[in-house]
């Protein structure tokens, strides 16, 4: 009573009068929206310099049709560089929920190299991950020696059937992994009987 | 003979007119875009929605009073269908023009709490029978303020014929039976001694008209809301506390028409509101010297462009009333039942005794 501020001030009055205009403004703001719905929200990437500008409009995005553009380093969706892969089994024995399966052949000879210069010894018939299974953790990209296991940003990757989930990232098809099977059983092989010829020529040298 | 399916298309055509400005308008005032998917800006989403719901299994629960669960709907909906049947439609067109529709129309849709409480007790859900009796004493507290609103225009217009009380505000004055030396002055006042009688459109309007009774339309509108279970005094369906009110056990067709019936009640409660205080079918635009424009949008008495330009208007208001009732649902916060009986009981109510006791005074002043 004393401040005359206090007796203009809305919230300082009570009762009815108060009542009816809180509820005249909350009528207003949800009329002032209603208009405002003609705009609607673009979708800019968060670096955009309007991004926290854009206070106004329909913020829906109607997904399928357009989506929020994703950070160029977003880490989303497990890929493997097959090309880069030394089949060290590192990644598998990290994975906190084992969604990584790999089996090895060992080659004849060196296959090749990566492109950071590791030699290759080892071909992949199967390098499988269950996306259904990651949880996004990247321990597997950490310790991967030649960073051939990244995390991309693709992060649509839903399907239908969760058996798709899994991701064959193999680059051998079944013949060619039992054909490599078979050449190294081969070398073994060729060896051994070498190893034992030259042992048993030995023996026939010693006992003349 | 052919006015009950008119009725029934109005209701149906308002419904899904309404059905689909409530979640577009409640989408845009929440940054939503609502539907968008079922046809284009999703205007065939009610019928997606009707066809899920028929297709829906029909459950009436085992230990539910059958009787009583199966027959709840069509109480429901009867008893508001049977309210339209005394709406006047247009000059012409009124399903049954008794001389005492409005108290007709009065006690039918009080039926309605009958089908509520067979819906809640039947269900022998404790949720839905809790449900009903919130309802119930909802309904029949607010018919009082409601009752005594409608009553002040009683009093005022000296009639229960809704169409009389239709003719009474606007330039049709004249042409009602027995009406042909009826003049209406500005609010009523002979005193003031201008005659409005052919200047017609809003002023002579019951809320212009008596201007007091634009009070007694916004009690009639919000005992209304509350008459017709809608937001804000929606606690029959207080989801935090009672899940959905009544229609809890319901599922399917039945649902649907428990639905149908609270959009045909917010239809009719709409042209009571309309036909009572807003000028029922007639034009809002006054004539102002050689601009006719009453005269120009109302039509010819009798006629097809009388007819249409009366079902126009009425639709026109009934609907904007209704895109009223939609923007309070989405804006104001659902009442506690205190708050509800102390808004109905010790505001509303002494409220609308006072605008009796007035109307009867302004109506000694008008002769």
């Amino acid at each position: 009573m004393e401040n005359p501020q206090e007796k203009i001030g809305s919230l300082q009055r009570r009762g009815f009068w108060r009542d009816l205009q809180s509820l005249w403004q909350g009528l207003g703001l949800t009329w002032r929206h209603l208009f405002q719905a003609r705009e609607r929200r673009s979708p800019l990437h968060i670096a955009d310099p309007n991004y926290f500008q854009q206070d106004t409009g329909v913020v829906t995005l109607t997904y399928p049709y357009e989506s929020l553009p994703v950070p160029e380093n977003g880490r989303y969706r497990l890929h493997n560089e097959i090309d880069d892969c030394i089949v060290c089994d590192l990644c598998a024995k990290i994975c906190p929920v084992d969604c990584i399966t790999i089996e090895s052949v060992k080659a004849t000879e060196e296959i090749g190299e990566t492109s950071d210069g590791t030699k290759k010894r080892l071909y992949a018939p199967v390098f499988d991950i269950d996306l259904a299974k990651c949880c996004y953790c990247g321990l597997c990209t950490t310790v991967c020696p030649t960073d051939c296991l990244t995390m991309t940003k693709v992060y649509d990757f839903a399907e239908v059937d969760i058996k798709n989930m899994i991701y064959h990232f193999t680059d051998l098809t079944p013949e060619q992994a039992e054909e490599k099977k078979k050449l190294w059983a081969d070398q073994q092989e060729a060896i051994a009987v070498a190893k034992a010829e030259a042992m048993k020529a030995r023996q026939q040298q010693k006992g003349e | 003979m052919w006015a009950l399916p008119l009725v029934l298309l109005l209701i149906l055509g308002v419904v899904v007119i309404i059905f689909y400005a409530e979640r577009k308008l409640s989408a845009f005032m929440q940054d939503r875009l609502g539907p968008m998917e079922a046809g284009p800006y999703g205007t065939l989403q009610f019928a997606a929605d009707l066809l899920k719901l028929l297709q829906k299994e029909d459950i009436v629960p085992a230990a539910a009073d059958k009787m009583l669960f199966k027959y709840a709907p069509l109480v429901i909906f009867a008893s508001v269908l049977a309210g339209f049947a005394v709406i006047p439609l247009t000059p012409d067109l009124v399903p049954s023009g008794t001389p005492i529709g409005l108290f007709f129309l009065l006690a039918i849709v009080s039926l309605d709490v009958i089908g509520l409480l067979m819906a809640g007790w039947g269900s022998n859900n404790k949720y839905a029978l809790l449900g009903a009796m919130r309802s119930v004493a909802q309904i029949v507290s607010y018919e009082i303020p409601a009752g005594l609103a409608i009553l002040s225009v009683v009093i005022i217009g000296q009639s229960l014929d809704l169409q009389e009380i239709s003719f009474q505000q606007g330039v049709h004055l004249q042409q009602f039976p027995g009406y042909a030396q009826e003049v209406n002055y500005l609010f009523g006042l002979k005193e003031l001694g201008i005659d409005v009688t052919h200047v017609g459109g809003i002023l002579s309007w019951n809320i212009v008209r008596v201007p007091l009774l634009s009070l007694g339309f916004i009690i009639y509108f919000i005992a209304s809301l509350a008459e017709c279970n809608r937001a804000p005094f929606d606690i029959p369906e207080a989801e935090s506390e009672l899940v959905a009110g009544f229609h809890v056990e319901y599922s399917g067709f039945r649902f649907a028409t428990l639905f149908l019936a609270e959009y045909a009640m917010m239809l009719l409660v709409s042209l009571v509101a309309v036909i009572l205080f807003l000028g029922s079918w007639n034009t809002p635009f006054p004539n102002m010297g050689p601009v006719r424009l009453a005269d120009w949008t109302t039509g010819t008495l009798g006629a097809w462009s009388g007819n249409l330009w009366a079902f126009f208007w009425l639709v026109n208001k009934a609907l904007v009333l209704m895109v009223v009732q939609v923007w309070l649902r989405w804006t104001f916060p659902r009442m506690r039942v205190d708050q509800l009986m102390h808004l109905c009981w010790k505001i509303l109510t002494p409220a609308a005794l006072v605008l009796v006791l007035i109307a009867a005074v302004w109506r000694l002043l008008m002769i």
